[in-house]
């Protein structure tokens, strides 16, 4: 499915992957776990392809392509997600607009026909329900005086639609009380499928209670330190980052 | 000698032996020479066979427009305008200039009709192609056919009481009707441009919607099919009567060609007791190339006097056209309880020049307006919005509320917001807003992981800015403004 080879990558001309090197089964959910500062966010921005994000060496295949190769929205098209840690607000454009537009240009991209007005919000009202979002959530503009629970599960309803084969989970659980977390995991463990992989970045274990993953790796100051089981996570929690060492001894 | 020259030489002569002999003379040609003066004045109103009370004030205006200064006030720039090197009549263009077919038209123009989804026949209307506004243009509407829309519409309208015609034929049909109102809204002396046009306006729509009717439809400019060579000179004149309804539709979405340089409009609204007039506008003449050559100076006023108690006048303008735009639509609010609204999306880019905005004045009691107000500015441009509340001392608790957001594309175009707030009663309530923004690099990234383009995101973004004005549209307009809004900033980004 995808395949991260000796990456690096700056930011402002900071190097700050120094080396990445991870393999991804179809079906198979990774955790990314490391300290503050590691680059667990600059990962996630550049197999998505953000700007200002300048890849220096190595390389990612996905699904037999370049993945480097490709603007941010061939990236999207050919079934690269980011749940972002900061969802956006788009103040005047409503949900099903937006999704509307997205979901369109996705299957434009894969060559499926658009679906017209009905078809969509049938889709979209589903999608909406399995995920415990009301109608009202899904006609109000993107994002836009939603909670931190509710701009996260907005981020699921737009991965349950658009149907990813590879998603990016960027700290999906920064910000939520208990309530929203099992919220949001449940969408999330609700959309695993043995074609649909999924990278799980986060700080902390608790996440990981809820989305189980199959390998946990720590990044730490630009690369993977360790990999391991679902049990890496919680030796983590036990223990902290220490071990790693700092960004001076990098 | 060609032909065009020949015309020119015949009418000069016929006009000079006009002044020594009085205007009597048969015109056959239909172009006058270029220049500005009283025979010419008398040339078009002679065209036009109006009537003696018309040519004067036709040269009053003439002889005032003399006596004024160009405005400098507004925000904008340009060379100083040549009136004498302008013709001031030119009936339908001589079939010789223009293109034989569409392959003679701007590749450029048509992608942009192509992406605007215009069926090929309308396409060649547009573009002044020789032969094609021969049949009927009706925009919007490749599923009917237009001969039959535009009969039924017509045989549905005189039922009802309504006139709706060209303004030199209402001034034929209807001349007690034009005299009473005609100049009552916007003065023949009211400002240098408005002046200009009322010595020489050609044509324009008229409307009159009798007591207590209900227009059964959006009344539209496309509907009249004499209506696509009105010329630089427009004048308007739409009369609602006690307890009745019009909605009107002026421009259109798809780019015009059209040569003149300088469009000098008058509109003028009139509302009585419980009368209702919404106005919509989407403008989008010729903005002039990437480097600011060429252009559409759009030099329009456009005014409704709410003269009856509970009247109400709603305007609504998309502009992205123009090279420079100088515009204020504006409402007298004179009726005890009436209304007045504004919304207003203007988009510059590259080296367009917007100065807009509105004026309100509340006279009445109890008199509300609402001003809502969308700039934005990508390229080079620079978009004003100017806006005049003015509360007198008679308008007991008049209200008005104004939004005025500016988005800004990139870091080398200007948002200006100039507002005026005149209140001289103590009971009047005043809201002013106003927020300047930039489309953000998150937003832009947001879209395009979820699988859209950056222009589309753009378009996306800005649509969703300008929604609380493109709501306002009457709905088939509003989509084609949507899609305008996104192909309006194409190149903005990136």
């Amino acid at each position: 499915m995808l395949e991260i080879k000796n990456l690096h990558a700056t930011v402002d001309g900071k190097e700050i992957l120094k080396g990445i090197n991870l393999t991804i089964n179809p079906g198979e959910v990774h955790a990314i776990m490391g300290p503050n500062g590691s680059g667990k966010s600059t990962l996630s921005y550049v197999l998505s392809g953000r700007d200002g994000y300048e890849v220096t060496e190595g390389s990612v295949t996905f699904q037999g392509k370049d993945l480097l190769a490709m603007e941010a929205e061939e990236r999207a098209a050919e079934g690269v997600f980011l749940a972002f840690q900061y969802p956006v607000e788009i103040p005047g454009v409503s949900n099903t607009t937006f999704l509307k537009t997205a979901l369109n240009a996705v299957r434009k991209h894969k060559g499926l026909p658009e679906l017209d007005a009905m078809q969509f919000l049938k889709l979209i009202r589903a999608k909406a329900k399995a995920l415990n979002m009301n109608d009202d959530m899904i006609k109000r503009a993107v994002n836009v005086g939603f909670s931190g629970g509710e701009k996260k599960r907005n981020d699921i309803l737009q991965m349950a639609m658009l149907e990813p084969s590879f998603a990016i989970l960027d700290e999906t659980d920064s910000g939520l009380d208990i309530d929203a977390l099992k919220l949001v995991a449940d969408g999330v463990n609700s959309l695993r499928s043995p074609e649909r992989s999924m990278l799980v970045i986060t700080h902390y274990q608790r996440l990981l209670s809820y989305i189980v993953p199959d390998h946990v790796h720590v990044l730490a100051y630009g690369r993977i330190v360790r990999s391991g089981g679902k049990e890496l996570a919680l030796e983590l929690e036990a223990k902290g980052y220490a071990e790693f060492g700092s960004p001076e001894a990098a | 000698m060609a032909a065009t020259e020949q015309t020119v030489e015949q009418v000069r002569a016929v006009t000079e032996q006009k002044y020594k002999y009085g205007f009597t003379t048969e015109i056959e040609s239909d172009l006058a020479p270029k220049g500005l003066n009283e025979d010419i004045v008398r040339f078009i109103s002679a065209k036009k066979g109006e009537p003696e009370w018309l040519l004067e004030w036709r040269l009053q205006a003439y002889r005032h427009w003399l006596t004024m200064e160009e405005p400098t006030w507004a925000m904008v720039d340009f060379p100083k305008i040549d009136y004498q090197d302008s013709h001031y009549y030119a009936a339908p263009k001589a079939a010789k200039d223009k293109p034989k077919s569409l392959d003679e038209v701007d590749p450029e123009l048509l992608a942009t009709y192509e992406k605007l989804g215009i069926p090929l026949k309308e396409q060649a209307i547009l573009a002044g192609v020789e032969g094609a506004g021969e049949m009927p243009a009706v925009a919007v509407d490749a599923v009917f056919d237009s001969v039959s829309v535009a009969t039924t519409f017509k045989k549905k309208l005189e039922e009802k009481g309504i006139i709706f015609c060209s303004i030199s034929e209402a001034i034929r049909e209807h001349p007690e009707l034009v005299r009473k109102y005609m100049g009552s809204v916007v003065p023949y002396s009211d400002n240098y441009y408005a002046t200009l046009n009322s010595a020489v306006f050609t044509d324009g729509s008229f409307v009159y919607i009798p007591k207590g009717v209900r227009c059964p439809m959006e009344l539209s400019t496309y509907f009249r099919i004499n209506a696509s060579n009105t010329g630089q000179f427009e004048r308007t004149l739409i009369i609602a009567d006690e307890g009745s309804y019009v909605s009107y539709l002026e421009g259109c979405t798809a780019p015009m060609r059209d040569e003149n340089q300088l469009h000098a409009a008058v509109v003028e609204l009139v509302a009585m007791d419980d009368a209702t007039i919404k106005y919509s506008t989407v403008q989008n003449w010729y903005p002039g190339d990437e480097n600011g050559k060429g252009g559409i100076y759009n030099f329009v006023t456009k005014r409704g006097a709410c003269r009856g108690k509970n009247s109400k006048i709603s305007w609504t303008q998309v502009e992205t056209g123009s090279a420079i735009t100088w515009k204020y639509p504006s409402c007298i609010l004179q009726g005890d309880n009436s209304v007045g609204e504004f919304y207003s999306v203007a988009i510059t880019n590259n080296y367009q020049q917007a100065d807009t905005g509105t004026k309100m004045i509340h006279i009445g009691k109890n008199t509300r307006s609402t001003i809502v107000a969308k700039g934005i500015s990508a390229g080079k441009a620079q978009s004003t919005y100017r806006g005049l509340v003015r509360i007198l001392p008679k308008a007991e608790g008049a209200r008005n509320y104004t939004q005025c957001d500016s988005l800004l594309i990139g870091d080398k175009c200007g948002a200006h917001t100039v507002p005026y707030i005149e209140s001289r009663n103590r009971t009047a309530r005043v809201e002013h807003e106003a927020t300047t923004a930039k489309i953000s690099e998150d937003q832009l990234f947001y879209c395009r992981a979820r699988g859209l383009s950056e222009e589309d995101a753009v378009g996306l973004i800005v649509n969703g800015f300008c929604r609380e004005v493109l709501k306002e549209l009457p709905m088939e307009f509003a989509v084609e403004a949507q899609k305008l809004v996104a192909i309006s900033l194409e190149g903005s980004v990136g």
